[in-house]
């Protein structure tokens, strides 16, 4: 028993960051219709920049937290501005291929640097240790993890869907040029949504470092279960791509537990069904 | 009176199509001009263009005194230019009254949502309908509604008559005639020769992306004939 629960919460877990991730992609690609492919590596960039804050120059973990994906959040304007602009009003795929490369060079780099291997990451003082709730173990950190980025996550589909800020995103979802003959600074809503989406995937891979160490490879590992989760949850959902990110860390968890085997194949499955049954994603809407 | 709008030798181009072939026209403050032609004669591309909204455009566009036309979309509609897009532009993901406050105030001048609701009750009774659930009359009142709190004071009106019934375009009508008594700038784009016939002040009409002929509303009735033969009605 105590076994199944420490799967799902571990589900859980990933379920949040999925969550986290899908979310950035998925207000990227709405208003940019670019398919960031340097999601991953951006994530993995979160957590070395937390890292390099942490270990190498000592300002502490809340700092980290904080600081990490504002850092990556302004690598974010400079690749919105520099690069992907030029790129608008062609095929997606264009974009597509800009943000590969981005993720290749991303990671030599980090390998260059860092080595393949992963650099462990201490959690605070305050979040380690945990508690022994009668079904389970629960580690404080890993509570924390979830509860944090499933209000990060809420709180950003609360300002998308419930205030003014966000109507301004969901108009520009529809028509960009439409919204920007309206008055709106719609160039400048682009650098900062990218900006926005990739902050959020820094402070997944912040999050995650001390529950998976902190490699140059960490977010291509990643990165297809995210992309896998998006297909499933369809794109143009905020609280879709929330729900099925978390949903589908959870299914993982319990793969894990009763066909260990299946666990790391059956988001692509799930994927492939959902595919062949409702095509534009169970949240999406056909565009 | 003073010059609000001068567009001069304009040329516009989608892609490699050349559309607008020099177009030439003055609209003075507080005036309501007309632009008619056949369709694909380059009327709605004329208010994209004043907008920058097409691919490549080349001439002059004056605003109040002011070139813009290197300036991006959105820095010319802050100069206070409203704009009801043919297709009425109403985004379907948001409700009627968030499409209502979208737009950014550019200027103190514009109405207050109390006095819009008083103008379009319509809408004050629609305010928490999704966008994509309104009628086409409702999402053209609305069109026309969001531009007013803006404080714009030139609109560019694409249209709006089209498609709708005999009623609510009279309505529109009325709005049309209020709003050019308060002082708006209106440059129109109107199938409908009828409706806008009464309101003008001059007409333009367009042929292969140049303006062909101009008909004052005091020649309305001598150049009947010759209107007509460029309408095709």
């Amino acid at each position: 028993m105590k076994a199944l629960f420490g799967q799902l919460l571990l589900g859980l877990i990933n379920g949040s960051f999925y969550a986290l991730l899908s979310l950035g992609l998925s207000i990227i690609f709405g208003l940019l219709n670019v398919i960031n492919f340097a999601h991953g590596a951006l994530y993995m960039l979160g957590a070395f920049a937390a890292y390099v804050g942490l270990v190498q120059l000592g300002i502490g973990y809340w700092p980290a937290l904080v600081l990490s994906p504002l850092v990556v959040g302004v690598l974010g304007l400079l690749i919105e501005v520099l690069l992907l602009r030029r790129l608008y009003g062609l095929d997606p795929l264009y974009g597509l291929l800009l943000t590969f490369g981005l993720t290749l060079v991303l990671e030599g780099a980090f390998q260059q640097l860092f080595g393949v291997s992963g650099n462990p990451y201490p959690m605070p003082a305050q979040l380690s240790g945990g508690a022994d709730v009668r079904f389970m173990f629960l580690p404080w950190y890993r509570g924390w993890a979830v509860v944090v980025s499933l209000l990060v996550c809420f709180a950003s589909w609360w300002v998308i869907e419930r205030t003014r800020l966000g109507s301004y995103l969901r108009a520009g979802t529809e028509n960009p040029r439409l919204l920007q003959a309206f008055g709106v600074n719609v160039p400048l809503m682009f650098t900062l949504t990218y900006a926005y989406g990739v902050a959020l995937a820094a402070f997944a891979g912040v999050m995650a470092a001390p529950i998976y160490q902190v490699s140059p490879s960490m977010g291509s590992n990643l990165i297809m279960v995210v992309f896998a989760v998006v297909v499933i949850g369809g794109m143009g959902s905020i609280a879709g791509s929330i729900i099925t990110g978390v949903g589908l860390g959870l299914v993982e968890g319990m793969t894990k537990y009763f066909y260990p085997e299946f666990a790391s194949t059956v988001v692509f499955i799930i994927m492939a069904i959902v595919l062949l049954v409702r095509p534009a994603g169970l949240f999406g809407r056909e565009r | 009176m003073t010059e609000m709008l001068r567009v001069s030798d304009l040329h516009s181009f989608y892609g490699e199509s050349h559309i607008l072939h020099g177009v030439d026209f003055v609209v003075e403050r507080g005036e309501l001009v007309t632009l008619l032609g056949r369709n694909g004669a380059g009327r709605t591309t004329t208010l994209k263009s004043i907008l920058g909204l097409v691919d490549r455009r080349s001439g002059s566009i004056v605003l109040n005194g002011r070139e813009v036309i290197d300036l991006a979309p959105h820095r010319i509609a802050r100069l206070g230019v409203g704009w009801c897009p043919e297709e009425r532009g109403i985004f379907a993901s948001l409700s009627a009254e968030e499409n209502l406050l979208l737009l950014p105030e550019f200027s103190s001048e514009g109405m207050s949502v109390e006095e819009i609701y008083r103008m379009f009750p319509n809408l004050y009774e629609r305010r928490k309908s999704p966008g994509m659930r309104l009628s086409g009359g409702e999402q053209q009142m609305l069109a026309m509604a969001r531009i007013l709190r803006t404080g714009a004071r030139l609109l560019l009106l694409d249209e709006i008559t089209e498609g709708l019934a005999p009623v609510i375009v009279q309505a529109l009508g009325r709005v049309v005639r209020k709003l050019k008594e308060l002082g708006y700038t209106i440059v129109m784009v109107e199938q409908n020769f009828r409706f806008a016939a009464p309101l003008a002040d001059r007409h333009h009409v367009l042929e292969n992306g140049r303006i062909v002929q101009t008909v004052g509303k005091d020649e309305l009735q001598a150049k009947q004939g010759l209107l007509h033969q460029y309408l095709g009605v």
